[in-house]
């Protein structure tokens, strides 16, 4: 493996808690018609870019993610969430590529969203923050890169969100990615995946401390309903075989159940568990915003309804992974993405990894997703020029 | 591919198919195995190569190696490749294990300006003899697999498959034979030779001018 040289741009922008404001002379057009900036976007980098600005890596996170990849989180202290998959020797290696992620437009961990003040009304945005689309995201991603210097990836990648935000990536600024890996998602929201979504803001806007999203001014959280929102949503992310696997019928500390509505099963009490340490974490109104995002994306609504059309004469090389036992992205879903890239014969790997985890097998210890990521990097970095074996 | 083989250098098919593709162009290798075929063609031929595979283990031992190489079945998925979309388009020893072989090779012709296919011969003398003597099927070459476990649900010899071709109107612009030492004989026609002395064959075909149905299905 070649040494990475040291790259006197990339000092600068190594290190945590960085973040930049954006859009200041020219304003980001969302989708919905307004113009954004300036903005803030929050972003976390690990490794070294390398002297021609080639091995740069662009991570998306998903829906309740954020730009710490890697722990320890500042809010929990605990890993971050694609800790096993990014650092030294991991298949995202910190010792080959120059790893970029950044706070999604509308989210709560530093960048521009719902909880941040408004610069109009010096209140904070609340239900005044325009929405959101995962095109503007993308797009406000694309401006940290033109910050960064960094006119090509040689990879994005994400999962779930992150996995539209890949495909969304290579259908706006194709000549800017050299590789991307969309990982458990689809090309569009399915109905099923909207009316999941809709329950959890609905639980949100249902707690009477949601104040009309004007719960900051009140000095109160809508932790309840939001706690609930991540309790529904959660139970998508599993598998009826691993819920049934990790809890079965089990009590939660007793020898039998009390007749009440206590947390008697050991399933109510990980889910309750879930949501609480959720609400420390995450802002309900981005909850909103983002969950919103992902509902509107539909690539193929942009190119006459032909998913194919969104990838005609594209250079980027794909590679499509999706889990066996994921129901809220599944397998035919992502087979779909694949189906459209073989339409316009792009340059297309796909594995489904046998997993019983459900949805958050893609964060978790999987070695087929590992062993296809290590694969499909290092083959397309040897032609790429760099870090080849 | 093993050690031994790794050590003695490609498959002796995989070599003969290697020597039709003109170098730097875009192949297709449909049931691609554990990409063997594609890395040889990548390392030699700087071929721009994809692969369908319908196992799972092959798919992540292709994607492994850095090769472009999706999960998918020959018999649904082709569908979705537009016309002319590769200069050539590979069935390496998979025709046997399909269901709809004509539908097969019209479709590697309307994907690929060129198919190259290779073959086991059923028609091989060994094959003869058993059934002759034993009155049992045999295994498919290479193979111990009995009948009912093989995954070569359509064997057909050199003969059947060059009469096929005729019937779709499909063009044999090369046809070449391998016997069991691994040497390489090219045949004409029907191969009355090559059909008794080939263990497999590897054509490489074009659609003909013609145009399917140009001559009638001869069952003889």
């Amino acid at each position: 493996m070649i040494a990475m040289p040291e790259s006197t741009a990339a000092a600068v922008h190594e290190g945590a808690g960085l973040s930049v404001e954006l859009g200041g002379e020219a304003p980001l057009e969302l989708d919905c018609g307004v113009s954004l900036g300036p903005f803030t976007l929050a972003y976390q980098t690990y490794g070294t870019l390398n002297r021609d600005r080639s091995n740069a890596v662009l991570l998306c996170h998903a829906l309740t993610g954020d730009q710490f990849v890697r722990g320890p989180h500042p809010l929990t202290g605990r890993a971050g969430w694609w800790e096993l998959m990014v650092g030294p020797g991991k298949p995202f290696d910190t010792d080959r590529y120059f790893v970029i992620c950044s706070n999604a437009l509308g989210g709560c961990m530093g960048t521009t969203g719902p909880k941040e003040i408004n610069p109009a009304t010096g209140r904070p945005w609340g239900l005044d923050f325009p929405v959101i689309t995962i095109r503007d995201m993308v797009k406000a991603q694309a401006m940290l890169l033109d910050h960064l210097g960094i006119e090509q990836l040689f990879c994005v990648s994400g999962g779930s969100m992150g996995g539209m935000q890949a495909l969304q990536w290579v259908a706006s600024f194709p000549e800017r990615c050299y590789t991307a890996l969309p990982i458990a998602c689809a090309a569009k929201h399915s109905a099923q995946n909207i009316a999941l979504n809709e329950v959890g803001r609905q639980a949100i806007m249902a707690d009477p401390d949601w104040r009309a999203g004007r719960y900051q001014e009140h000095g109160v959280n809508p932790v309840g309903g939001l706690a609930v929102a991540r309790m529904a949503a959660h139970i998508t992310y599993l598998s009826e075989s691993a819920l049934q696997r990790k809890f079965g019928r089990a009590l939660q500390d007793r020898s039998n159940v009390t007749y009440g509505f206590d947390a008697d099963f050991q399933v109510e009490s990980y889910l309750r568990h879930q949501g609480q340490s959720f609400v420390e974490r995450f802002d309900a109104n981005s909850y909103l915003y983002i969950t919103r995002a992902i509902d509107y994306f539909d690539l193929a609504a942009e190119y006459d309804g032909v998913l194919a059309n969104a990838f005609r004469g594209v250079d980027t090389r794909f590679c499509v992974i999706s889990f066996t036992s994921d129901w809220l992205y599944p397998t035919a879903e992502n087979r779909a993405i694949v189906r459209a890239l073989a339409a316009v014969a792009a340059n297309v790997s796909f594995v489904e990894v046998v997993s019983d985890k459900g949805h958050d097998a893609f964060l978790l210890d999987e070695p087929d997703m590992f062993e296809t990521l290590r694969g499909f990097l290092s083959g397309a970095a040897a032609r790429r020029g760099f870090g080849g074996p | 591919m093993s050690e031994r083989q790794r050590q003695a250098g490609a498959r002796p098919d995989h070599r003969l198919i290697a020597e039709m593709v003109a170098p730097g162009s875009r192949l297709l290798d449909i049931g691609c195995g554990d990409g063997a075929l594609l890395e040889l063609l990548a390392r030699e031929k700087e071929v721009d190569g994809r692969g369908i595979e319908i196992s799972q283990e092959g798919v992540n031992a292709s994607v492994r190696r850095g090769l472009s190489v999706i999960q998918g079945d020959a018999e649904t998925d082709l569908a979705h490749y537009p016309d002319a979309a590769f200069d050539y388009v590979v069935l390496s020893q998979t025709l046997p294990a399909i269901r709809d072989p004509r539908g097969v090779l019209l479709e590697l012709l309307r994907i690929g300006r060129s198919a190259i296919v290779s073959i086991p011969n059923f028609g091989h003398w060994r094959n003869r003899l058993h059934l002759l003597t034993r009155g049992r099927m045999p295994a498919p070459l290479g193979s111990s697999e009995l009948w009912y476990e093989t995954p070569q649900i359509r064997p057909c010899t050199i003969k059947d498959f060059v009469m096929l071709c005729r019937e779709l109107g499909i063009a044999i612009e090369r046809r070449t034979q391998l016997d069991s030492r691994g040497r390489v004989r090219r045949f004409t026609g029907t191969g009355r030779f090559a059909n008794l002395f080939g263990e497999q064959a590897v054509f490489l075909l074009s659609a003909s001018r013609a145009g399917p149905g140009a001559s009638r299905p001869d069952r003889r």
